[in-house]
Formats: structure tokens, sequence, C-alpha cells
């Protein structure tokens, strides 16, 4: 999307409350770790909250700065660890996914369609055409005696032509698969991580769906 | 087709019927063979329909479609591509009216492409049913075209002069063997071979095994077998029959001395099969012909048909009491027959798989029975081995490669055609006896094979330990687009994968997608690695010859120009991966929603 | 005739001409596969057991046991080989577990958590195979099909021992089809079987979808590694 025309504010150029600078500080000192969500269902980033109070044996070396309690699309500072569920099925995840490569130090794709696809990756076997004939010219949920609307606006994310797995698309540095993926599947991956243990997903809690 | 007429058809005797056969005399009578010829031969051989299917779908010259009256194959080869395929293509579509893949309206032409069809020294080349058309030009495809349309049949157009289809001069009036050298084992002029039979009749078989384990030859196919060894374990192997087969399924693209030994010297072939199945105590052999020899079926039937008649085949050889008969298998248009066990498989008119082994042929092969498969080559020389002796034989060639082989040399030389070297010839040495003036790589064995550089591997000996050539020599200048080349060979590996195999099917198709991401100058670094670990995945996993060696294309130039690679590595600037085509990635929505729009206001 | 072996360095005796596999799983050492089933013929088509014999690799379904022979299973790059194989049926086909019947009984998903896949490293295809729903009890969701070939040799016609399923065409063009005349006539133990046997899930039995809950699924109470070693044959 070309944001040409600034007639708008963007969640994350909001200006922000000013915090303590000794709980800032203290802060700093954490690692950083990001989640977001491109074309899921939020199911994987609901799975990272169900982490529930393990997290806060890790609170003391993390700090959270994007989750889907603060809605911003943008981290403000690098990331230690950058969590992403979702797959690429438009022009806006291309751009934030782009944005947490390049702010993220390690990246994990979450989640079956930040893996392979997942649900929405169904579409790769229809044409896009027919994708949007189907939701938009022949349902029948459309409303009559109207012409049919086929969404294609500056403003509006492009779809694109193929549903994509994150690392078809950037680097990726690890996996956790599932559909969900288990709360504490996604916490043994950051527990390891934080603690600078190998990544590994043994198959007692490796899940697919 | 009723099951009373292919009942009726197939009720001759005598004939060793099996499904191949019995599909290609329906696709001869009909130009076809129909959901109907399924159910009736299916009625006939007591199976389900799918099981005529299996094997009908595995093979591409089976067609379940209804064809051209006359239908076309033109061969689609690196070396056709070399030498004008473009223009032959265009102007078939053109002359015919029709695309390739399709048949012309009026139903009188049909267009396919097909791999190799052992004519590298005389294409581009294609096939009119059993005839073949060589050397064409877009002259000659408009003055064939036009006299098919003309109501002339594709044999009288080929061989004008109207020769028998069972003589050497209707063979000849199609192809051209371009022998071109005299060596000491191959394409002897005048032999006794009722003299040779004789003294192999006089011996025992252990003695004619030892002889040939004497002389060192090693399995012309590819492989280097021993086979002195082969047959010693095919002789002590039980079994209430034994069986010997020919491997004539010349398939490994630019080779076509299989095609000059059975055109020149077809005597000495069947000769080997007959010692074979003396030393090993087989009484049938099977010649395992490639469909797209189908113009040497009849002349090679009428040297069977003489050597019954002169005692050299049949119920009492020569009056030794020894039994051995041969016939002729055709095969259907599969790379994979090459194999000797998914060749066992097509012989019994089965789908060319592949076998899981153990048990090896020697053990459990044709039917079950303990079988000898060797290649048109090791069977020629046999028959030379037995007339000079093992030590004779050994004599040639280097310490652990004896003898001689034949090349088939096609591509960039003056003089493409068929050379008998010894073991033990340097490359730069053959380059420079076919006339190869600035070579700049040799498909050494043909795609399965390896791509030597002439630069840098002059030096390299053609021997089983350095260059184990299988016979199938193209050279490539500089003017050659190398990468194209590969991707070539990858695609034809893609299609002749029998897919019976993860590794190979899977890791074909992987190899392919790779290559071109390297033309597309879209690979990195990590693309180069994935082909390495790809590559080496199938040579170990894969189940036969054609996946274990599928990727040679890509890992052996890898080694000797990875200046190809190198330089066309993609430059990485930003996160975007350079394999992810983002324009195409973001014009998708755009074409719909205009041919949406297109359709709906 | 007895002979004395190493796996991983173990020491273990067996008979001679035993397939490695099985004498594998009697000492506890799993080697996986999705075509091999105990007691049949081996197929030899999915080449996911793959293991080092003797310095060389080769599927242990078609390894025979002889004396002195060394077997590596566990040697980290064979290891990769076998999930790289279990990786590109992954990209082959489409296998959406989250909305796959086979979910949980599926034995290509339970060999893939057991060689710890979690992605393919090759790059996913999405293939287009229409799928079959002609016969009265079974429908084939082609797109799934790792074309092991146990339905092709061991669901028969009871009757006339005829193929109901079969290959049609070859490598990556190739599709698995059934015979209908023949697929209507399987008593019903013989639709489950068939279901049963496809090792995804391919062939799948009409009116029987996610009867058990998730969590309660056959691979979900016992890994396919506790089945194989306690003697299930699949």
């Amino acid at each position: 999307m070309n944001h040409h025309a600034k007639d708008y504010i963007l969640s994350h150029d909001l200006p922000r409350s000013a915090m303590d600078p000794a709980v800032m500080a203290k802060r700093d000192e954490k690692l950083h770790v990001a989640m977001i969500g491109l074309c899921g269902c939020w199911g994987c980033t609901l799975s990272f909250l169900d982490m529930d109070e393990n997290l806060l044996r890790l609170l003391d070396r993390i700090t959270i700065t994007r989750s889907s309690f603060t809605d911003v699309k943008r981290i403000p500072r690098r990331a230690a660890i950058g969590f992403i569920e979702g797959g690429v099925a438009n022009e806006e995840n291309i751009e934030t996914l782009v944005h947490y490569r390049e702010n993220c130090d390690v990246l994990i794709s979450v989640g079956a369609c930040a893996v392979w696809g997942g649900v929405p990756a169904m579409r790769n076997l229809v044409p896009l055409e027919d994708c949007l004939r189907e939701a938009y010219v022949d349902s029948p949920t459309r409303p009559l005696q109207q012409p049919p609307t086929i969404p294609y606006h500056e403003d509006i994310p492009k779809l694109t032509t193929k549903v994509y797995p994150l690392h078809e698309v950037v680097k990726i540095d690890y996996f956790i698969p599932g559909c969900p993926p288990d709360g504490q599947t996604i916490f043994k991956v950051l527990d390891d991580l934080v603690h600078g243990r190998d990544f590994s997903i043994p198959a007692h809690i490796n899940r697919f769906d | 087709m009723n099951i009373e007429s292919n009942k009726a058809a197939f009720s001759k005797e005598p004939r060793e019927e099996n499904l191949v056969t019995m599909l290609w005399d329906i696709q001869r009578r009909n130009g076809w063979i129909s959901k109907a010829d399924v159910r009736s031969l299916a009625a006939i051989l007591n199976v389900s329909p799918l099981d005529i299917d299996e094997t009908l779908s595995f093979y591409h010259f089976f067609r379940s479609k209804p064809s051209g009256r006359h239908q076309i194959y033109l061969c689609d080869s690196v070396i056709a591509r070399m030498n004008g395929y473009d223009q032959v293509r265009a102007a078939l579509e053109r002359e015919t009216n029709c695309c390739f893949g399709g048949l012309s309206a009026d139903g009188l032409f049909g267009l396919e492409d097909t791999p190799c069809i052992g004519l590298s020294d005389q294409e581009p080349a294609m096939m009119i049913g059993d005839v073949v058309f060589t050397g064409l030009t877009p002259e000659a495809v408009s003055n064939i075209v036009a006299q098919l349309r003309a109501g002339k049949l594709p044999a009288d157009i080929a061989n004008p002069n109207g020769y028998d289809s069972g003589t050497l001069d209707y063979v000849d009036a199609m192809v051209v063997s371009r022998i071109r050298n005299q060596g000491p084992v191959f394409f002897k002029p005048m032999r006794d071979h009722h003299a040779v039979l004789q003294g192999v009749l006089a011996r025992h078989p252990i003695e004619i095994i030892d002889e040939i384990a004497a002389s060192k030859l090693r399995g012309r196919g590819g492989a280097g077998f021993p086979t002195g060894l082969k047959w010693r374990l095919a002789h002590e192997a039980e079994g209430g029959q034994k069986f010997i087969i020919c491997n004539a399924d010349e398939g490994e693209p630019g080779t076509f001395k299989d095609r000059c030994l059975l055109t020149r010297s077809p005597r000495d072939v069947l000769i080997g099969m007959v010692v074979a199945g003396f030393a090993v105590g087989a009484r049938s052999g099977i010649l395992y012909l490639r469909a797209e020899y189908w113009y040497l079926k009849d002349y090679l039937e009428r040297h069977i048909g003489e050597c019954r008649e002169a005692g050299l085949l049949g119920d009492d050889i020569l009056g030794s009491g020894f039994a051995f008969d041969i016939r002729i298998q055709m095969g259907a248009g599969a790379y994979i027959c090459g194999d000797e066990t998914a060749l066992i498989e097509s012989c019994e008119g089965k789908r060319g798989t592949p076998r899981v082994k153990p048990p090896y042929p020697i053990q459990s092969g044709y039917l079950g029975m303990p079988t000898v498969v060797n290649n048109v080559e090791t069977f020629a020389i046999v028959s030379r081995i037995v007339e000079e002796g093992g030590r004779w034989y050994a004599s040639m060639g280097t310490e652990k490669s004896s003898g001689t082989r034949l090349l088939s040399v096609s591509g960039d030389c003056a003089r493409p055609g068929i050379y008998e070297i010894e073991w033990g010839m340097r490359l730069d040495e053959v380059l420079g006896m076919v006339g190869a003036s600035r070579p700049m790589a040799v498909q050494v064995s043909g795609p399965s094979g390896e791509c030597v550089s002439a630069a840098k591997d002059g030096g390299r000996v053609f021997c089983y330990s350095d260059l184990s050539c299988n016979g199938s020599l193209m050279i490539f200048d500089e003017s050659r687009d190398l990468l194209g080349i590969i991707r070539h060979f990858m695609s034809f590996f893609v299609q002749e994968s029998c897919g019976i195999c993860t590794p190979c099917r899977s890791g074909c198709v992987d190899m392919l997608t790779k290559v071109d991401r390297v033309i597309g100058g879209k690979a990195t670094k990590q693309d180069l690695e994935d082909c390495n670990a790809w590559g080496h995945l199938m040579r170990s996993t894969s189940r036969c010859g054609l996946g274990t060696t599928a990727a040679k294309p890509i890992l052996t130039t890898m080694k000797s120009f990875p200046e190809l690679y190198r330089d066309r590595l993609a430059v990485v600037d930003g996160p975007i991966l350079a394999s992810f085509d983002l324009e195409k990635a973001l014009k998708g929505h755009e074409d719909a929603f205009r041919n949406l729009v297109k359709d709906n206001y | 005739m007895t002979a004395k072996l190493y796996i991983d360095g173990r020491e273990i005796c067996a008979s001679e001409g035993d397939v490695l596999i099985d004498v594998a799983a009697d000492y506890g050492i799993h080697i996986p596969s999705l075509c091999y089933m105990r007691g049949r013929p081996c197929l030899g088509t999915c080449r996911v057991c793959s293991v080092v014999v003797n310095g060389s690799i080769m599927p242990a379904c078609t390894a025979r046991i002889a004396d002195g022979m060394v077997v590596e299973v566990a040697q980290p790059e064979v290891a990769d080989m076998r999930r790289a194989l279990v990786e590109a049926n992954f990209s082959e086909g489409n296998h959406n577990c989250p909305s796959c019947e086979k979910s949980g009984r599926c034995e290509l998903q339970a060999v893939a958590y057991e060689v710890e896949m979690v992605v393919s490293r090759f790059p996913y295809r999405f293939a287009e195979r229409e799928r079959d729903q002609t016969a009265r009890h079974i429908f084939l969701e082609r797109d799934r099909c790792i074309f092991c070939q146990r339905c092709v040799e061991f669901i028969r016609d009871i009757d006339t021992g005829h193929k109901i399923f079969a290959i049609h065409g070859r490598g990556t063009h190739a599709r698995i089809d059934i015979d209908v005349v023949l697929a209507d006539r399987m008593p019903p133990e013989q639709v489950r079987e068939a279901a049963d046997i496809c090792p995804v899930g391919c062939i799948i039995e009409k009116g029987r979808g996610y009867n058990d809950p998730i969590g309660k699924r056959k691979f979900e109470t016992r890994s396919i590694r506790d089945r194989v070693l306690e003697g299930d044959k699949k």
C-alpha cells in the first residue's frame, strides 16, 4: 500500500504516554519479544496467551512489546524474538512481515498458516479470480438489484495471487506447527531460546492440528 | 471391439502373450485403445479394467484417446534442439494445421514430442508409426506432410524403392549407420557364426563361463557388473526354467550404438544370447526392443527366422541337443524400462516399475525364474570372446577395464557416429578423433552420467574407475546454453520417473525448480547447497538407477562448471528472499479484478 | 541360522534372512515407515525406513539380516534423510491436518511427529488432483495419496482377487484410481480395512468422520513408535 496521502494516523504513529524512567531502564535490559498475526484466525495468538502463569517465570528475562494486548502494527524497537502467526495472503501481510524480519533477531513461524499456508491456503487450489467471483459476484448473500462490488481500492491491501508460507517470503529461523500449537509448546520454544538451549519440539508435544 | 474379436485375435499359437503386446495389437489395428478395449482385455485376462489401465497409462506410446491417422512423434532431445528442432516443430504445426499434444481438425494428423529416439547423429528426427525420418528440415517436413496428405503411406515416403521391411535396405533407407572406425571387436564382416556356436556347444557350460570371466568383461549397460560372475550366479541358481534377456531398450539420451549393432551385426547379438543360454542353462531368450526401434523389428525377426532355419536357434541347435529360442518383446515408451527389473516387469506385460531388490534377477527374474539381463553390446562382445578367447579380450583395454567399447558420439563435432575405443583412452584423444574443434562440455553417459569440462578434464580416462561411459557421448561447444541443457535433462527425468518411490518422484520436480531458479537469476548460495543435499538424498535413497542418478545433470555441472551457477546468483538486498516473486504475487488481484469487471459490467 | 549384528552399536542376535525393520522393532528400535506392514510383502516405496547398513544407505524393509551386519539408525545424516523423505510427502500433496478426517489416525502425521518434522524443506506444491467420490462407501482424496501401494497390493476383490485400487499414469502425473464396481461390492469390514491401511487421508470411508475427539485419536493415545514396538501391525 502506498500511503501517499497522509490524512490519517496509523496506530503505531500515535504518541505514547511516558513511562517511569526506572521501569523503562529495567525493561531495556530484558529480551524484547513480539507477536503478531498475518492471515490466520488469531488462534495461535490465543495459544501464545495460553502460556499463562508460565510466562511469569520468564518475566525477569523478557518483556513483550507487542501482542494482542497492544494493537500496534509495528514494533517500537528491535526485538530479540518475533512470533508470527498466519500466512501471507495480502500486501499488508508482506509489509508487516518485512518489518518484523528487519526488526527481530530471531523470527518464528507459529501455526499451520505461517508454516505452510494452512486453511487460507486452501484457496491456492482455485484461481484468485474464481475466489473473488464466488465471494462477490455469485455469492448467494449478495444484495440483489445492485451490481456486484469487487473490492479493489488503494486503501485496501491487494490480495496476493496465492497464499504463501512465511519462509517463502523472508527467512524464518524456527517453526512451531499446530493449528494452533499448544501454549506449552510455544512456551517451551521461548524458554529454550531465552535460556540459550537448542530449539526442539519433541514428538509428544508436536501437533499439526 | 468386442470380447470375441479380441479373443480371436489373441488366441493365435504359438505366441507368448502379454498385456503390452496385446495393447500394441489393438492400437496398431485401431490407432488407439478405447475404454471398451480395456474392458474386453480385462475379461480375457481375468483381471479388473483398472489393472489394464495401470499398464496402458504407464507407457507414453499407448494412447487412450483417438490418434491422428498419422500420429507423429518428434524427437525432443538436446541434440535435436541443437540441430533445428524448433524450426522443424514449427513447420510441423504449420503444415499439419495441428498443435503439439493435439489432433488436426480433419483427424489426419496428431503431433507429440518424444524423448531421444536413438538417432542423435541424424537429428532432427521423427517417427510416424513404425517409420522414422531423419535429418529433418522445414522443407523436408512440408514435403513429407504434402505426400501424406496426398494419401501416401509413411513407409512409402521413407522407403521410396519399396524394399521389404525385413531387409537391411529397408532399414538403411530410413536411418544411416555411421560407423566411423573398425576396431578389433565389433562389426566384423563375414563372420562364421555357425563355427563359433559349434565351438561353444562342444565345451562345458562352466568352461564358457570361465572364458567370459577370464575376459574380465563387464556389462555394457552402464552398471558394469562382471558378466562372468552374473552368469555363474545364474548358472548356480535353482529354478525350473531360466531366461536370457537382451536389453535393447536403448533409452539413454544420446546413445545409438545398440541400434547400429542390431542393424549391422544382429547375428553377433543373437549368437551372444545363445551362448549365454547355453552357459547358464536357459532355453528361452527375449530381445526387449524399444518401441522407437520398431523399424528394426521385421529385420530382426527375419534374422531370428534365418538362424532357426540354419539350426543356430531352435530345439536342437546344431545337433547338440541344446534348445534355445528368442522372441522379440516390444517396449512402449518408458526410459525406466532400461532398468533390468523394470524391463522384466515390462516383459511380463506390466508397468515398468523397478522391483524391490533383493531378490536380484539372477535369483528371481522373469516369471520369478533366474534371469540374465545383458545389454546388446555385451552379447555382441560375448560372441567375439568365445571366438577369440577370454585372454585375447582381456589383453585389450586396461587392467580393470578390459577390452573395447562403443561410443555413440553426437553434438558439436565434425564426425558424429559410432566409434570403437579401447578402454584407457583419454577424453581429449576421443575429442580429437571425432573432430570436436571447440568443445566446452562433454556429457558422458547421457543425462544420468557426468558432464565434464573439455578444458579441465581432457586428461581423464575412459575406464570403469574414471569415465565409466555407458556409450553416450554428447559434445557441447562454447556457443551452447549449458543451463538450458541441464534444464532439459531434468525435465526428462521428471517425465520419465516412474513415481514408485518418494525421493525420485518428488526430488526430480524439486531439482527442476532449482534449475529454473538459477536460470531466472533468483538462486542464492542456499539453493546451491540445497541442490547438493537433495541430490545426495536422491542418490542415497531412491529405488533404482533412475532416481540415484537423476540429480547428476546439476551435481556434475556444479562441479565442472561452478562459474555457471556462481555468475547467476541473485544479488540479495533487503529481507525479501530472492526466490520470492513479489511482482507476480501482487499482480493476481489486479488481473482478477479487471477480468471480473470486464465480465460483469 | 542365527546371525549376530549391531544396531547403533548394540549387539543383537536374529535369524539370517529376517527383515531388518522387524528385527529392530523386536529389540525396541523404532525405524519409521509409511509403506511397510509387518508380515506382508515389502513394498519399498516410501523409503522412509532408510538406514545405514555396512556403510551404505538402504531401506530397512528390504535389508535382510546377515551375520556381522553393522546397522546405524540414529546416525544424524541418515536420520535427517528419513525426515526429508517425510517432508517430501508433505510438500507433494495437500496435507492439511486441521481439515483432514484422518488427523490423529494418520500414519504420515504420526511418523512426521516421530521424526520431529516441523516444516517441509521442499516447496509446498498445492497439488491439484481431482477427488473421486463415485464409489458408494469410499471417497478418494487424491491430493493426499503418497503412492505407497498398500491399497493396490493388499486390498483385492474377495471373490476374484482383482485389483480394486490401481495407479494411473506415472511419476508426478500419477494418480490413484478405484474400480467402482468392485469397490461397491466390498463388505463393510473391507472398506474399513482399506481406509485403515491407507497411511494418509486418501481412502476415506464415507459416513465416518471425526468419531474420536482430538486427544483421543489413535496416535494421540499411543504414539506410532509405541504401537510398532508393541507389535501392533499399525
